[in-house]
């Protein structure tokens, strides 16, 4: 018993820190994890591709999913809560004092003038991340990189995550009030008839 | 507290339906805190996804936590965060507990190819939203060109990128500052 809840403690700990120094999304919580499973005993390295691949094709932010499959294996069902609780803690208040200090210079020309050449960076970094999904699960560039031939061209293309993917993107623009929600469930369809 | 309880589902519902992480959650985010709640603007959007991406964290979280700080204070902030996060503790510990194939299972891997090809799409349909709000003039076409390039043909950090561009924007407010001074007070 007072190792379990010396574990959880542990568990807190370490997550805390990982959700303070983690700056870049989620997964920069990986080198965290393989830190902490070296250094104790109720974590597995064994478990992180694992780990990695379920964050990855659940829903929700990759570094929650971690953190709670990390803490599930290491002390169960408390283990998942106060893990993904620890992580998300230091961001919280981080971001509150952020929150107070833009709030404070809300009218300020200088935090006006900053902003406005970061949201056409941001924007642009979305695009990107756009861009690296939709090079491996709607084109596949390797194909090309044998060389460019008519064949290869063709084989570049999945045709039928192309036609998913133009039909989805077509269906939003035209009925604007489509929930997001309605395409997803829509695309795990899709991708089971077809077996995509 | 009606409103806490509105914002935790809204962020339940998000955190429950985004597949691949912060980028992929702005589509979501759009529609439910932009265009359904009015919560927050487009533009404020951006500034907190360019914020939580240079402050430690998840930044489908701090992204949860900025707008609910914003619209109720601490209580929203924490509303907001413990929403976005809950759906993922229950999914997680029961695919933990309960099913020991799910990575090797065929239907989740066919599924998963499908909401991939949908995710670009909505992904595509958010950049664009973003353009039309973010992107004002050459400045920003060229900020957005670069940076572009940058992340997809090199390996840089999306910090270096933000703050990249915030130095760039802090030179040009100098800069117009100095050429014409009284400009402001008119």
């Amino acid at each position: 018993m007072v190792e379990y809840l010396l574990t959880l403690l542990m568990l807190m700990w370490e997550f805390f820190k990982a959700g303070l120094f983690a700056i870049g999304g989620g997964l920069a919580t990986i080198p965290f994890i393989y830190d902490i499973a070296a250094r104790y005993s109720w974590l597995d390295a064994a478990i992180v591709p694992d780990m990695i691949a379920i964050g990855e094709s659940t829903p929700g932010p990759i570094g929650v999913n971690i953190a709670t499959y990390a803490g599930y294996n290491a002390a169960g069902v408390p283990g998942a809560v106060l893990a993904t609780l620890a992580l998300v803690f230091p961001s919280m208040v981080v971001i509150i004092l952020v929150s107070k200090v833009l709030k404070k210079f809300a009218e300020n020309r200088f935090v006006d003038g900053v902003f406005y050449t970061i949201r056409p960076a941001v924007t642009a970094m979305i695009a990107a991340a756009g861009w690296t999904v939709l090079s491996t699960s709607v084109i596949d560039l390797s194909a090309v990189s044998a060389g460019w031939s008519f064949e290869n061209l063709l084989a570049m293309f999945h045709p039928v995550a192309l036609v998913l993917f133009a039909a989805a993107f077509a269906a939003s623009k035209i009925w604007k009030k489509l929930h997001p929600i309605a395409l997803i469930a829509a695309g795990a369809a899709v991708g089971i008839i077809f077996k995509m | 507290m009606r409103e806490l309880i509105k914002m935790f589902l809204a962020f339940a519902r998000i955190g429950a339906f985004t597949f691949g992480g912060g980028y992929a959650m702005l589509p979501m985010l759009q529609r439910e805190v932009v265009e359904r709640y009015g919560w927050t603007t487009e533009s404020e959007l951006m500034d907190y996804f360019a914020v939580g991406q240079c402050t430690p964290g998840v930044i489908a979280v701090n992204v949860a936590t900025f707008i609910g700080y914003k619209r109720r204070g601490i209580p929203g902030a924490i509303f907001a965060t413990l929403g976005v996060i809950t759906p993922s503790i229950i999914i997680i510990t029961v695919i933990a507990a309960l099913i020991s194939g799910f990575i090797g299972n065929e239907y989740v891997a066919h599924a998963l190819a499908g909401i991939r090809a949908v995710v670009c799409a909505l992904i595509l349909n958010a950049v664009i939203k973003f353009w039309k709000s973010g992107v004002k003039d050459w400045i920003g076409i060229l900020i957005f060109a670069a940076a572009l390039a940058l992340s997809v043909l090199t390996p840089v950090s999306p910090i270096i990128i933000v703050v990249g561009a915030a130095l760039i924007g802090a030179a040009l407010t100098l800069a117009r500052g100095r050429g014409n001074g009284g400009a402001e007070n008119g």
